[in-house]
Protein backbone atom coordinates (compact mmCIF):
# COMPACT_ATOMS: atom_id res chain seq x y z
CA UNK A 1 0.00 0.00 0.00
CA UNK A 2 3.01 2.32 0.72
CA UNK A 3 4.84 1.28 -2.05
CA UNK A 4 1.92 2.40 -4.66
CA UNK A 5 1.71 5.85 -2.92
CA UNK A 6 4.89 6.66 -4.09
CA UNK A 7 4.21 5.41 -7.59
CA UNK A 8 1.57 7.70 -7.80
CA UNK A 9 4.49 10.28 -6.62
CA UNK A 10 6.62 9.50 -9.27
CA UNK A 11 4.11 9.63 -12.28
CA UNK A 12 4.13 13.31 -12.41
CA UNK A 13 7.08 13.86 -13.05
CA UNK A 14 8.20 11.00 -15.32
CA UNK A 15 5.05 11.79 -17.41
CA UNK A 16 6.87 14.62 -17.73
CA UNK A 17 10.24 14.29 -18.53
CA UNK A 18 9.28 11.35 -20.81
CA UNK A 19 6.71 12.58 -22.61
CA UNK A 20 7.63 16.20 -23.05
CA UNK A 21 11.52 15.96 -23.15
CA UNK A 22 12.83 12.29 -24.05
CA UNK A 23 9.86 12.04 -26.71
CA UNK A 24 10.50 15.50 -28.43
CA UNK A 25 14.27 14.48 -28.40
CA UNK A 26 13.71 11.46 -30.81
CA UNK A 27 11.36 13.29 -32.77
CA UNK A 28 14.06 15.98 -33.58
CA UNK A 29 16.58 13.07 -34.09
CA UNK A 30 13.63 11.98 -36.66
CA UNK A 31 13.66 14.93 -38.20
CA UNK A 32 17.36 15.39 -38.51
CA UNK A 33 16.78 12.44 -41.00
CA UNK A 34 14.38 13.86 -43.18
CA UNK A 35 14.52 16.62 -45.64
CA UNK A 36 13.87 19.85 -45.80
CA UNK A 37 10.52 20.57 -48.42
CA UNK A 38 10.26 23.35 -50.82
CA UNK A 39 8.01 25.29 -48.76
CA UNK A 40 9.58 24.41 -45.27
CA UNK A 41 8.27 21.67 -43.71
CA UNK A 42 9.76 17.73 -44.80
CA UNK A 43 10.34 16.47 -48.63
CA UNK A 44 8.12 12.96 -48.31
CA UNK A 45 10.09 9.84 -48.54
CA UNK A 46 8.53 8.12 -51.82
CA UNK A 47 10.80 4.83 -51.45
CA UNK A 48 11.96 4.29 -48.03
CA UNK A 49 14.53 1.39 -49.03
CA UNK A 50 16.36 3.65 -51.53
CA UNK A 51 15.92 6.53 -49.16
CA UNK A 52 17.98 4.13 -46.42
CA UNK A 53 20.33 2.30 -48.83
CA UNK A 54 21.55 5.32 -50.53
CA UNK A 55 22.08 7.23 -46.92
CA UNK A 56 19.94 9.91 -48.56
CA UNK A 57 19.10 10.42 -44.38
CA UNK A 58 22.98 11.48 -43.95
CA UNK A 59 22.48 14.01 -45.76
CA UNK A 60 22.31 16.80 -42.95
CA UNK A 61 25.38 15.20 -40.75
CA UNK A 62 27.51 15.72 -43.86
CA UNK A 63 26.10 19.08 -44.03
CA UNK A 64 27.25 19.49 -40.90
CA UNK A 65 30.93 19.58 -41.49
CA UNK A 66 30.61 21.50 -44.30
CA UNK A 67 33.55 24.14 -44.73
CA UNK A 68 31.04 26.90 -44.04
CA UNK A 69 29.80 26.41 -41.04
CA UNK A 70 33.25 24.93 -39.50
CA UNK A 71 34.21 28.41 -39.01
CA UNK A 72 31.54 28.80 -36.79
CA UNK A 73 32.20 26.06 -34.49
CA UNK A 74 35.57 26.97 -34.33
CA UNK A 75 34.87 30.36 -33.11
CA UNK A 76 32.09 29.05 -30.49
CA UNK A 77 34.89 27.01 -29.10
CA UNK A 78 37.83 29.40 -28.80
CA UNK A 79 35.24 32.01 -27.47
CA UNK A 80 34.08 29.22 -24.65
CA UNK A 81 37.70 28.39 -23.86
CA UNK A 82 38.35 31.74 -23.55
CA UNK A 83 35.48 33.06 -21.49
CA UNK A 84 36.31 29.98 -19.06
CA UNK A 85 39.70 30.77 -18.98
CA UNK A 86 39.29 34.33 -18.27
CA UNK A 87 36.53 33.68 -15.70
CA UNK A 88 39.01 31.56 -13.79
CA UNK A 89 41.80 34.14 -13.65
CA UNK A 90 39.25 36.59 -12.74
CA UNK A 91 37.11 34.60 -10.43
CA UNK A 92 39.76 32.77 -8.38
CA UNK A 93 41.28 36.04 -6.83
CA UNK A 94 37.78 36.97 -5.73
CA UNK A 95 37.22 33.44 -4.12
CA UNK A 96 40.38 33.17 -2.64
CA UNK A 97 39.36 36.89 -0.74
CA UNK A 98 36.12 35.97 0.29
CA UNK A 99 37.09 32.68 1.54
CA UNK A 100 40.28 33.66 3.71
CA UNK A 101 40.51 37.62 3.69
CA UNK A 102 37.07 38.68 4.75
CA UNK A 103 35.76 38.93 8.48
CA UNK A 104 33.50 35.84 8.98
CA UNK A 105 30.99 38.32 9.97
CA UNK A 106 31.05 39.83 6.53
CA UNK A 107 31.39 36.64 4.39
CA UNK A 108 27.36 36.18 3.62
CA UNK A 109 27.19 39.85 2.41
CA UNK A 110 30.60 39.81 -0.03
CA UNK A 111 28.71 36.28 -1.62
CA UNK A 112 25.47 38.10 -1.83
CA UNK A 113 26.51 40.67 -3.82
CA UNK A 114 27.78 37.87 -6.15
CA UNK A 115 24.93 35.94 -6.16
CA UNK A 116 22.51 38.79 -6.54
CA UNK A 117 22.88 39.48 -10.26
CA UNK A 118 21.91 35.63 -11.01
CA UNK A 119 18.72 36.39 -9.92
CA UNK A 120 17.64 39.58 -12.03
CA UNK A 121 17.27 39.19 -15.28
CA UNK A 122 20.08 37.61 -18.23
CA UNK A 123 18.46 39.20 -21.12
CA UNK A 124 18.30 42.94 -19.20
CA UNK A 125 21.43 42.45 -17.61
CA UNK A 126 23.25 41.71 -21.34
CA UNK A 127 21.15 45.04 -22.81
CA UNK A 128 22.26 47.11 -20.10
CA UNK A 129 26.05 46.87 -22.12
CA UNK A 130 24.62 48.08 -25.28
CA UNK A 131 23.99 51.39 -22.97
CA UNK A 132 27.73 51.53 -21.93
CA UNK A 133 29.00 50.12 -25.43
CA UNK A 134 27.14 51.73 -27.99
CA UNK A 135 28.91 54.64 -30.31
CA UNK A 136 27.12 57.23 -27.90
CA UNK A 137 27.21 55.27 -24.99
CA UNK A 138 28.87 55.62 -21.43
CA UNK A 139 32.48 54.32 -22.64
CA UNK A 140 32.44 56.50 -25.57
CA UNK A 141 31.21 60.08 -24.37
CA UNK A 142 33.50 59.36 -21.22
CA UNK A 143 36.24 59.73 -23.55
CA UNK A 144 35.27 61.62 -26.44
CA UNK A 145 34.84 64.14 -23.27
CA UNK A 146 38.14 63.69 -21.68
CA UNK A 147 39.54 64.27 -25.05
CA UNK A 148 41.00 61.04 -25.54
CA UNK A 149 39.52 59.84 -29.04
CA UNK A 150 37.98 61.87 -31.36
CA UNK A 151 35.47 59.54 -32.49
CA UNK A 152 34.00 56.89 -31.31
CA UNK A 153 35.86 53.37 -30.89
CA UNK A 154 33.68 49.97 -32.11
CA UNK A 155 33.27 48.58 -28.61
CA UNK A 156 29.88 46.84 -30.22
CA UNK A 157 28.66 44.41 -32.53
CA UNK A 158 32.32 42.40 -32.32
CA UNK A 159 33.61 39.80 -30.93
CA UNK A 160 35.28 41.61 -27.73
CA UNK A 161 31.54 42.51 -26.65
CA UNK A 162 30.42 38.86 -27.37
CA UNK A 163 33.32 38.16 -24.52
CA UNK A 164 32.35 40.83 -22.57
CA UNK A 165 29.12 39.78 -22.43
CA UNK A 166 29.36 36.35 -21.82
CA UNK A 167 32.44 36.89 -18.93
CA UNK A 168 30.19 39.45 -17.24
CA UNK A 169 27.06 36.47 -17.55
CA UNK A 170 29.29 33.65 -16.40
CA UNK A 171 31.64 35.29 -14.03
CA UNK A 172 29.51 34.16 -10.73
CA UNK A 173 28.90 30.54 -11.78
CA UNK A 174 33.05 30.09 -11.74
CA UNK A 175 33.40 32.25 -8.63
CA UNK A 176 30.69 30.31 -6.51
CA UNK A 177 32.22 26.59 -6.37
CA UNK A 178 35.91 27.95 -6.02
CA UNK A 179 34.88 30.02 -2.85
CA UNK A 180 32.68 26.77 -2.05
CA UNK A 181 36.20 24.84 -1.96
CA UNK A 182 38.04 26.90 -0.61
CA UNK A 183 35.63 27.02 2.43
CA UNK A 184 35.87 23.66 3.03
CA UNK A 185 39.94 23.83 3.88
CA UNK A 186 41.64 23.08 6.80
CA UNK A 187 42.65 26.01 7.92
CA UNK A 188 45.55 24.42 10.42
CA UNK A 189 47.35 23.12 6.93
CA UNK A 190 47.65 26.56 5.65
CA UNK A 191 48.59 28.10 9.14
CA UNK A 192 51.14 24.58 9.24
CA UNK A 193 52.39 25.83 5.83
CA UNK A 194 53.24 29.39 7.33
CA UNK A 195 55.38 28.05 10.33
CA UNK A 196 57.06 26.13 7.88
CA UNK A 197 58.42 29.23 6.52
CA UNK A 198 56.70 29.13 3.26
CA UNK A 199 55.27 32.88 2.16
CA UNK A 200 51.83 33.50 1.09
CA UNK A 201 52.61 32.58 -2.68
CA UNK A 202 54.09 29.45 -1.62
CA UNK A 203 51.30 28.57 0.63
CA UNK A 204 49.23 28.85 -2.35
CA UNK A 205 51.02 27.09 -5.01
CA UNK A 206 51.51 24.41 -2.65
CA UNK A 207 48.72 24.09 -0.65
CA UNK A 208 45.66 25.94 -1.52
CA UNK A 209 45.81 25.40 -5.27
CA UNK A 210 46.02 21.72 -5.18
CA UNK A 211 43.27 21.75 -2.79
CA UNK A 212 41.04 23.81 -4.64
CA UNK A 213 41.25 21.68 -7.85
CA UNK A 214 37.72 20.17 -7.92
CA UNK A 215 36.03 23.77 -7.31
CA UNK A 216 37.79 24.70 -10.30
CA UNK A 217 36.85 21.75 -12.71
CA UNK A 218 33.14 22.42 -11.36
CA UNK A 219 33.59 26.00 -12.08
CA UNK A 220 35.14 25.10 -15.49
CA UNK A 221 32.61 22.89 -16.51
CA UNK A 222 29.50 24.92 -15.62
CA UNK A 223 30.95 28.28 -17.43
CA UNK A 224 32.00 26.24 -20.60
CA UNK A 225 29.11 24.22 -21.26
CA UNK A 226 26.07 26.24 -21.15
CA UNK A 227 28.79 29.20 -23.15
CA UNK A 228 29.08 26.87 -26.28
CA UNK A 229 25.56 26.53 -26.86
CA UNK A 230 25.26 30.55 -25.63
CA UNK A 231 22.76 32.21 -28.03
CA UNK A 232 21.56 35.85 -26.05
CA UNK A 233 24.76 37.46 -25.70
CA UNK A 234 25.77 36.74 -29.56
CA UNK A 235 22.92 38.02 -30.64
CA UNK A 236 22.50 40.91 -28.92
CA UNK A 237 26.10 42.13 -28.52
CA UNK A 238 27.92 40.56 -31.45
CA UNK A 239 27.51 41.65 -35.20
CA UNK A 240 26.86 39.30 -38.60
CA UNK A 241 30.56 38.52 -38.40
CA UNK A 242 29.89 36.96 -34.59
CA UNK A 243 27.89 34.32 -34.81
CA UNK A 244 28.19 31.35 -32.61
CA UNK A 245 26.50 27.77 -33.38
CA UNK A 246 23.50 28.82 -30.89
CA UNK A 247 22.71 31.29 -33.82
CA UNK A 248 23.56 29.16 -36.30
CA UNK A 249 20.52 26.77 -34.66
CA UNK A 250 18.24 29.19 -34.13
CA UNK A 251 18.91 30.39 -37.70
CA UNK A 252 18.15 27.46 -39.30
CA UNK A 253 14.71 26.39 -36.84
CA UNK A 254 13.05 29.88 -36.98
CA UNK A 255 14.59 32.24 -40.54
CA UNK A 256 15.56 29.34 -42.55
CA UNK A 257 13.10 26.84 -41.63
CA UNK A 258 14.99 24.17 -42.06
CA UNK A 259 14.25 21.85 -39.51
CA UNK A 260 15.86 18.68 -40.67
CA UNK A 261 19.64 20.79 -40.80
CA UNK A 262 18.74 22.76 -37.50
CA UNK A 263 17.85 19.05 -35.51
CA UNK A 264 20.92 17.60 -36.88
CA UNK A 265 23.62 20.62 -35.49
CA UNK A 266 21.57 20.51 -32.66
CA UNK A 267 22.74 16.42 -32.12
CA UNK A 268 25.82 17.01 -33.05
CA UNK A 269 26.42 19.64 -30.56
CA UNK A 270 24.64 17.78 -27.59
CA UNK A 271 27.16 14.66 -28.30
CA UNK A 272 29.84 16.80 -28.02
CA UNK A 273 28.68 18.44 -24.64
CA UNK A 274 27.95 14.82 -23.89
CA UNK A 275 30.97 13.11 -24.81
CA UNK A 276 32.72 16.48 -22.76
CA UNK A 277 30.42 15.36 -19.12
CA UNK A 278 31.24 11.44 -19.78
CA UNK A 279 35.38 12.90 -19.76
CA UNK A 280 34.66 15.09 -16.82
CA UNK A 281 32.74 12.10 -14.49
CA UNK A 282 34.75 9.54 -16.07
CA UNK A 283 38.40 11.62 -14.98
CA UNK A 284 36.79 13.25 -11.85
CA UNK A 285 33.89 11.11 -10.60
CA UNK A 286 31.02 12.51 -8.94
CA UNK A 287 27.86 14.41 -9.66
CA UNK A 288 27.43 18.05 -11.65
CA UNK A 289 26.77 20.36 -8.89
CA UNK A 290 23.59 22.49 -9.66
CA UNK A 291 23.99 25.80 -8.30
CA UNK B 1 56.38 44.86 -3.04
CA UNK B 2 55.58 45.66 0.90
CA UNK B 3 53.08 43.47 2.20
CA UNK B 4 50.75 46.06 2.77
CA UNK B 5 50.24 48.13 -0.55
CA UNK B 6 49.88 44.60 -2.00
CA UNK B 7 46.94 44.27 -0.49
CA UNK B 8 45.79 47.04 -1.26
CA UNK B 9 46.36 46.29 -4.66
CA UNK B 10 44.64 43.38 -3.84
CA UNK B 11 41.72 45.28 -2.32
CA UNK B 12 41.27 47.25 -5.22
CA UNK B 13 40.95 44.45 -7.65
CA UNK B 14 38.38 42.96 -5.93
CA UNK B 15 36.27 46.41 -5.59
CA UNK B 16 36.80 46.51 -9.53
CA UNK B 17 34.96 43.22 -10.03
CA UNK B 18 32.64 44.08 -8.07
CA UNK B 19 31.81 47.15 -10.07
CA UNK B 20 31.95 45.06 -12.95
CA UNK B 21 29.62 43.20 -11.88
CA UNK B 22 26.61 46.08 -11.04
CA UNK B 23 28.26 48.93 -13.21
CA UNK B 24 25.41 47.56 -16.06
CA UNK B 25 22.39 47.17 -13.71
CA UNK B 26 23.63 50.86 -12.23
CA UNK B 27 23.67 52.42 -15.14
CA UNK B 28 20.01 51.02 -16.61
CA UNK B 29 18.57 52.43 -13.42
CA UNK B 30 20.18 55.81 -13.62
CA UNK B 31 19.06 56.18 -17.03
CA UNK B 32 15.38 55.21 -16.72
CA UNK B 33 15.59 58.20 -14.79
CA UNK B 34 17.27 60.44 -17.65
CA UNK B 35 14.92 63.08 -19.52
CA UNK B 36 17.40 62.55 -22.47
CA UNK B 37 15.88 59.92 -24.98
CA UNK B 38 18.62 59.09 -26.86
CA UNK B 39 21.84 59.68 -25.57
CA UNK B 40 23.82 58.72 -22.29
CA UNK B 41 24.35 62.12 -21.13
CA UNK B 42 22.67 63.25 -17.78
CA UNK B 43 19.81 65.63 -18.95
CA UNK B 44 17.86 65.68 -15.35
CA UNK B 45 15.51 63.92 -13.90
CA UNK B 46 12.19 62.33 -14.77
CA UNK B 47 9.78 60.07 -14.33
CA UNK B 48 8.22 60.14 -17.84
CA UNK B 49 9.24 56.82 -19.01
CA UNK B 50 7.89 55.07 -16.14
CA UNK B 51 4.33 57.06 -16.87
CA UNK B 52 4.83 55.75 -20.39
CA UNK B 53 5.48 52.68 -19.62
CA UNK B 54 1.51 52.13 -17.54
CA UNK B 55 0.16 53.58 -20.88
CA UNK B 56 1.83 51.01 -23.23
CA UNK B 57 -0.55 48.56 -23.39
CA UNK B 58 1.61 45.96 -25.52
CA UNK B 59 4.04 46.17 -22.64
CA UNK B 60 1.61 45.56 -20.17
CA UNK B 61 0.11 42.28 -21.80
CA UNK B 62 3.57 41.00 -21.94
CA UNK B 63 3.70 41.67 -18.68
CA UNK B 64 0.69 39.76 -17.67
CA UNK B 65 1.33 37.44 -20.01
CA UNK B 66 4.70 36.39 -18.20
CA UNK B 67 2.83 36.37 -14.76
CA UNK B 68 0.63 33.74 -15.70
CA UNK B 69 3.47 31.52 -17.19
CA UNK B 70 5.57 32.12 -14.10
CA UNK B 71 3.13 31.44 -11.61
CA UNK B 72 1.56 28.08 -13.66
CA UNK B 73 4.57 26.19 -14.38
CA UNK B 74 6.13 27.21 -11.33
CA UNK B 75 3.55 25.73 -9.40
CA UNK B 76 3.15 22.62 -11.67
CA UNK B 77 7.05 21.99 -11.67
CA UNK B 78 7.27 22.56 -7.98
CA UNK B 79 4.35 20.36 -7.04
CA UNK B 80 5.24 17.68 -9.84
CA UNK B 81 9.37 17.87 -9.01
CA UNK B 82 8.97 17.54 -4.92
CA UNK B 83 6.64 14.70 -4.87
CA UNK B 84 8.49 13.27 -7.51
CA UNK B 85 11.85 13.49 -5.30
CA UNK B 86 10.21 12.35 -2.32
CA UNK B 87 9.24 9.10 -4.35
CA UNK B 88 12.66 8.86 -6.03
CA UNK B 89 14.36 8.65 -2.26
CA UNK B 90 11.58 5.97 -1.53
CA UNK B 91 11.80 3.64 -4.51
CA UNK B 92 14.12 1.26 -5.48
CA UNK B 93 13.48 -0.09 -9.09
CA UNK B 94 15.64 -1.34 -12.48
CA UNK B 95 15.50 1.64 -14.18
CA UNK B 96 16.60 4.09 -11.74
CA UNK B 97 19.71 4.91 -12.55
CA UNK B 98 18.86 5.57 -15.98
CA UNK B 99 15.70 7.65 -14.56
CA UNK B 100 18.31 9.84 -12.91
CA UNK B 101 20.40 10.33 -16.08
CA UNK B 102 17.01 11.72 -17.52
CA UNK B 103 16.51 13.76 -14.62
CA UNK B 104 19.92 15.53 -15.17
CA UNK B 105 20.02 16.01 -18.99
CA UNK B 106 17.79 18.80 -19.05
CA UNK B 107 19.93 20.69 -16.69
CA UNK B 108 22.82 19.97 -18.95
CA UNK B 109 21.89 20.02 -22.51
CA UNK B 110 22.46 23.49 -24.38
CA UNK B 111 18.90 25.64 -24.13
CA UNK B 112 19.04 25.76 -27.96
CA UNK B 113 18.41 21.91 -28.18
CA UNK B 114 15.65 22.03 -26.28
CA UNK B 115 13.91 24.61 -28.08
CA UNK B 116 14.60 22.86 -30.96
CA UNK B 117 13.07 19.48 -30.15
CA UNK B 118 10.31 21.45 -28.16
CA UNK B 119 8.93 22.97 -30.99
CA UNK B 120 10.04 20.07 -33.56
CA UNK B 121 7.64 17.57 -30.50
CA UNK B 122 4.70 20.66 -31.03
CA UNK B 123 4.86 20.46 -34.86
CA UNK B 124 4.64 16.62 -34.66
CA UNK B 125 1.52 16.13 -32.35
CA UNK B 126 -0.10 19.40 -33.80
CA UNK B 127 -0.62 21.34 -30.99
CA UNK B 128 -0.75 24.97 -31.78
CA UNK B 129 1.56 27.28 -30.37
CA UNK B 130 -0.05 29.46 -27.52
CA UNK B 131 0.19 29.58 -23.70
CA UNK B 132 -0.04 25.72 -22.84
CA UNK B 133 2.99 24.68 -24.89
CA UNK B 134 4.82 27.82 -23.33
CA UNK B 135 3.89 26.60 -20.11
CA UNK B 136 4.66 22.94 -21.01
CA UNK B 137 8.06 24.16 -21.76
CA UNK B 138 9.04 26.25 -18.43
CA UNK B 139 7.76 22.99 -16.59
CA UNK B 140 10.19 21.20 -18.72
CA UNK B 141 13.01 23.11 -18.42
CA UNK B 142 12.09 23.98 -14.36
CA UNK B 143 11.33 20.16 -13.12
CA UNK B 144 14.76 19.20 -12.79
CA UNK B 145 16.22 21.72 -10.72
CA UNK B 146 13.20 21.36 -8.42
CA UNK B 147 14.09 17.60 -7.91
CA UNK B 148 17.57 17.81 -7.53
CA UNK B 149 17.39 20.96 -5.29
CA UNK B 150 14.42 18.85 -2.91
CA UNK B 151 16.36 15.28 -3.46
CA UNK B 152 19.25 16.84 -2.10
CA UNK B 153 17.50 18.65 0.84
CA UNK B 154 15.78 15.11 1.52
CA UNK B 155 19.27 12.99 1.54
CA UNK B 156 20.52 15.78 4.52
CA UNK B 157 17.39 15.45 6.63
CA UNK B 158 18.83 12.64 8.41
CA UNK B 159 16.77 9.50 7.65
CA UNK B 160 17.10 8.96 11.28
CA UNK B 161 14.80 11.56 12.30
CA UNK B 162 11.88 9.72 10.19
CA UNK B 163 12.78 6.61 12.22
CA UNK B 164 12.81 7.70 15.47
CA UNK B 165 9.54 9.33 14.97
CA UNK B 166 7.94 6.28 13.43
CA UNK B 167 9.58 4.26 16.49
CA UNK B 168 7.54 6.58 19.14
CA UNK B 169 4.17 5.74 17.35
CA UNK B 170 3.74 8.00 14.84
CA UNK B 171 2.27 6.62 11.91
CA UNK B 172 4.30 7.33 8.72
CA UNK B 173 1.80 9.83 6.97
CA UNK B 174 2.19 12.08 10.58
CA UNK B 175 5.99 11.71 10.59
CA UNK B 176 5.92 13.18 6.77
CA UNK B 177 3.01 15.92 7.82
CA UNK B 178 5.00 16.72 10.83
CA UNK B 179 8.89 16.22 10.24
CA UNK B 180 9.86 15.85 6.99
CA UNK B 181 7.36 18.45 5.52
CA UNK B 182 8.69 21.26 7.49
CA UNK B 183 12.02 20.22 7.30
CA UNK B 184 11.85 20.10 3.59
CA UNK B 185 9.95 23.61 3.24
CA UNK B 186 13.00 25.88 2.50
CA UNK B 187 14.15 23.89 0.27
CA UNK B 188 10.43 23.63 -1.60
CA UNK B 189 9.81 27.47 -1.60
CA UNK B 190 13.73 28.00 -2.85
CA UNK B 191 12.92 26.12 -5.41
CA UNK B 192 9.97 27.46 -6.30
CA UNK B 193 11.83 31.27 -6.36
CA UNK B 194 14.62 29.84 -8.32
CA UNK B 195 11.96 28.24 -11.07
CA UNK B 196 10.15 31.15 -10.96
CA UNK B 197 13.25 33.65 -12.16
CA UNK B 198 14.13 31.19 -14.58
CA UNK B 199 10.62 31.33 -15.79
CA UNK B 200 10.17 35.02 -16.00
CA UNK B 201 13.30 35.10 -17.87
CA UNK B 202 13.28 33.05 -20.20
CA UNK B 203 13.76 34.28 -23.96
CA UNK B 204 14.78 31.20 -26.08
CA UNK B 205 12.56 28.61 -25.59
CA UNK B 206 9.39 30.42 -25.53
CA UNK B 207 10.25 32.26 -29.17
CA UNK B 208 10.49 28.73 -30.02
CA UNK B 209 7.32 27.70 -28.71
CA UNK B 210 5.43 31.00 -28.28
CA UNK B 211 2.35 31.78 -30.62
CA UNK B 212 0.93 35.26 -31.69
CA UNK B 213 -0.93 36.12 -27.91
CA UNK B 214 1.05 34.34 -25.69
CA UNK B 215 3.85 36.85 -26.17
CA UNK B 216 5.62 37.26 -22.44
CA UNK B 217 7.85 40.32 -21.38
CA UNK B 218 11.01 39.10 -22.53
CA UNK B 219 10.04 38.39 -26.05
CA UNK B 220 8.51 41.53 -25.93
CA UNK B 221 11.90 43.54 -24.90
CA UNK B 222 13.60 41.51 -27.35
CA UNK B 223 11.40 42.56 -30.37
CA UNK B 224 11.52 46.48 -28.67
CA UNK B 225 15.93 46.31 -28.68
CA UNK B 226 15.97 44.91 -32.28
CA UNK B 227 13.47 47.46 -33.51
CA UNK B 228 14.70 50.75 -31.57
CA UNK B 229 15.70 50.80 -27.80
CA UNK B 230 13.49 53.41 -25.94
CA UNK B 231 13.78 54.73 -22.39
CA UNK B 232 10.80 52.54 -21.60
CA UNK B 233 12.62 49.79 -21.64
CA UNK B 234 15.13 50.91 -18.96
CA UNK B 235 11.95 51.78 -16.57
CA UNK B 236 10.33 48.19 -17.41
CA UNK B 237 13.89 46.64 -16.72
CA UNK B 238 14.48 48.49 -13.63
CA UNK B 239 11.19 47.19 -11.87
CA UNK B 240 11.67 43.85 -12.83
CA UNK B 241 15.42 44.03 -11.17
CA UNK B 242 13.89 45.54 -7.96
CA UNK B 243 10.56 43.40 -7.91
CA UNK B 244 12.79 40.12 -8.01
CA UNK B 245 15.71 41.58 -5.84
CA UNK B 246 13.17 42.19 -3.07
CA UNK B 247 11.57 39.35 -3.56
CA UNK B 248 14.60 37.15 -2.96
CA UNK B 249 15.66 39.04 -0.19
CA UNK B 250 12.39 39.26 1.55
CA UNK B 251 12.35 35.48 1.06
CA UNK B 252 15.81 34.44 2.35
CA UNK B 253 14.92 36.96 5.52
CA UNK B 254 12.09 34.70 5.94
CA UNK B 255 13.56 31.28 5.73
CA UNK B 256 17.00 32.32 7.98
CA UNK B 257 14.72 34.10 10.40
CA UNK B 258 13.44 30.75 11.33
Amino acid sequence: MRGKVYWVFLIPSAMVLIVFFLFPLLIMLYYSFLQRGIYGGFEPIENLKEYIFSFAWLKNYIRVFDSLYIPIYLRSIYIAILTTIICLFIGYPVAYFIALKVKPENKILYLFLIIVPLWTSFLIRTYAWILILRDEGLINLFLLKIGLINKPLPLLYNEFSVLLGLIYGELPFMILPIYASLEKIDISLIEASKDLGADEFRTFKRVILPLTLPGIIVGVTIVFIPTLGSFIVSDLLGGAKSILVGNLIQNQFIVARDKPFGSAIAFVLSSFVLVLLYIYRKFWGGKIEVL
Amino acid sequence: MRRSSRDLLFKIYIAGVYVFLYLPILVLIILSFNKSRWTTIWEGFTLQWYVKLLNNKILLNSLKNSIIVALASTFFSTFFGTIGAIALRKLEFKLKEAFEILIYLPVIIPEIVLAGALLSFFGFVKITLGFTTVIIAHIVFSISYVILIVLARLQNIEKEVEESALDLGANEFEVFRRVTLPLLLPAIISSALIVFTLSIDDYLITSFVAGVSSTTLPLQIYSMLRTNITPEINAISTIMLLTTTMAIILSQKLLTSK
